[in-house]
């Protein structure tokens, strides 16, 4: 009988709980409906060599890793240290996609702060950026042998998702 | 003096406006039907940047190119759903201000009323137990002489 004065206090902190998940999880990460779906395909110039292009299909057979990227995005500079150590570990090659850049500002940075991609295409207009739903720059899928999208983070890589979570998820796509 | 008073006005005040149409999505209206089909269209779509706004309302750059690329969909002749299945496909149901109903979504769209039928339920069980727990009591002869008393002296007082 005495238990009935506890069922406010209860159900209170039931509710509390459930306020406190929800205000500590991001807004901002939308779950992608291109998981498990294969990379939308593109070809457009390279950065560098704006002469050459780049597409998808040419990384077919391989596990890689597209990173969105910009040289006007603070958070990219942030993830950049990140990246060159993703890059060192030879676990996959990098490559970037250079989102609503220009190739001056774009060329400048890599020649600044060191550059961790294999290449890096340019997606000048951002036209390839909404087949692969982007909407935060930095982003980062991991595409496996068969050009499907297995992962996709938004918002800069850190030490620790690469340690536990794209490492392990690389070798494991790499054996099959 | 005045003149140029006037022309100074009328230059800060055509600057203002210029300004404050220079962020719209830039080829606005060269054709009717498109725009109103693209608001339509972007009125019922959440911008991902700035998740409070609709895609129709944002200034966000990324909203820009998308009615930028939704009116290219609409010229090439694609149908409002073809459009937004065009949308989902690349944000999510996410990016739909009314999310389709589907097993994920069932909880959104139910759970309300489930709520209101939990609510209801409760409160019926609790008004019928309320109505168990008032004893009925049969009065005693001795009972009714005191309410009789009580009645007749509060009479003699008012009369």
């Amino acid at each position: 009988m005495k238990a009935k004065f506890l069922i406010p206090l209860v159900l209170f902190i039931g509710l509390v709980v459930f306020l406190a998940i929800g205000l500590n999880r991001d807004p901002h990460e939308v779950p992608s409906p291109l998981i498990n779906k294969a990379a939308p395909a593109f070809e457009i110039p390279q950065l560098a060599q704006a002469s050459k292009t780049f597409s998808p299909a040419s990384m077919q057979g391989q596990v890689w890793i597209l990173n969105v990227w910009a040289s006007w995005c603070v958070a990219c500079r942030e993830e950049h240290p990140v990246l060159v150590e993703l890059a060192k570990s030879q676990m996959a090659p990098v490559i970037g996609l250079d989102y609503k850049d220009k190739r001056e500002d774009a060329l400048a940075l890599l020649a600044e702060k060191g550059n961790p991609y294999v290449l890096s295409a340019f997606d000048g207009n951002g036209r390839v950026g909404i087949d692969y739903g982007v909407y935060g720059v930095p982003e980062t899928y991991i595409i496996d042998k068969a050009g499907v999208i297995r992962f996709k983070h938004i918002g800069p890589l850190t030490m620790d998702l690469l340690n536990e979570k794209i490492y392990p998820m690389l070798s494991e796509l790499k054996k099959s | 003096m005045r003149k140029l008073f006037l022309f100074a006005f009328s230059t800060v005040f055509a600057l203002s406006v210029g300004i404050a149409i220079a962020n719209e999505a830039a080829p606005l209206a060269d054709d009717p039907v498109v725009e109103q089909r693209l608001i339509s269209i972007s009125e019922e779509m959440r911008c991902l940047v700035c998740q409070n706004e609709s895609l129709a309302g944002s200034r966000s750059d990324l909203a820009n190119d998308l009615r930028r690329e939704i009116r290219v969909l609409i010229k090439e002749g694609k149908s409002d759903d073809q459009i937004r299945n065009f949308m989902v496909e690349r944000y999510g149901d996410f990016v739909l201000y009314r999310p389709p109903v589907k097993p994920v979504t069932w909880l959104l769209w139910i759970g309300p009323f489930v709520i209101l039928a939990l609510g209801i339920a409760g409160l019926l069980t609790y008004l019928r137990r309320r109505n168990h727990s008032v004893p009925s009591v049969t009065l005693t002869d001795l009972d009714n002489q005191k309410i009789d008393a009580l009645l007749n002296s509060s009479n003699q007082k008012e009369g």
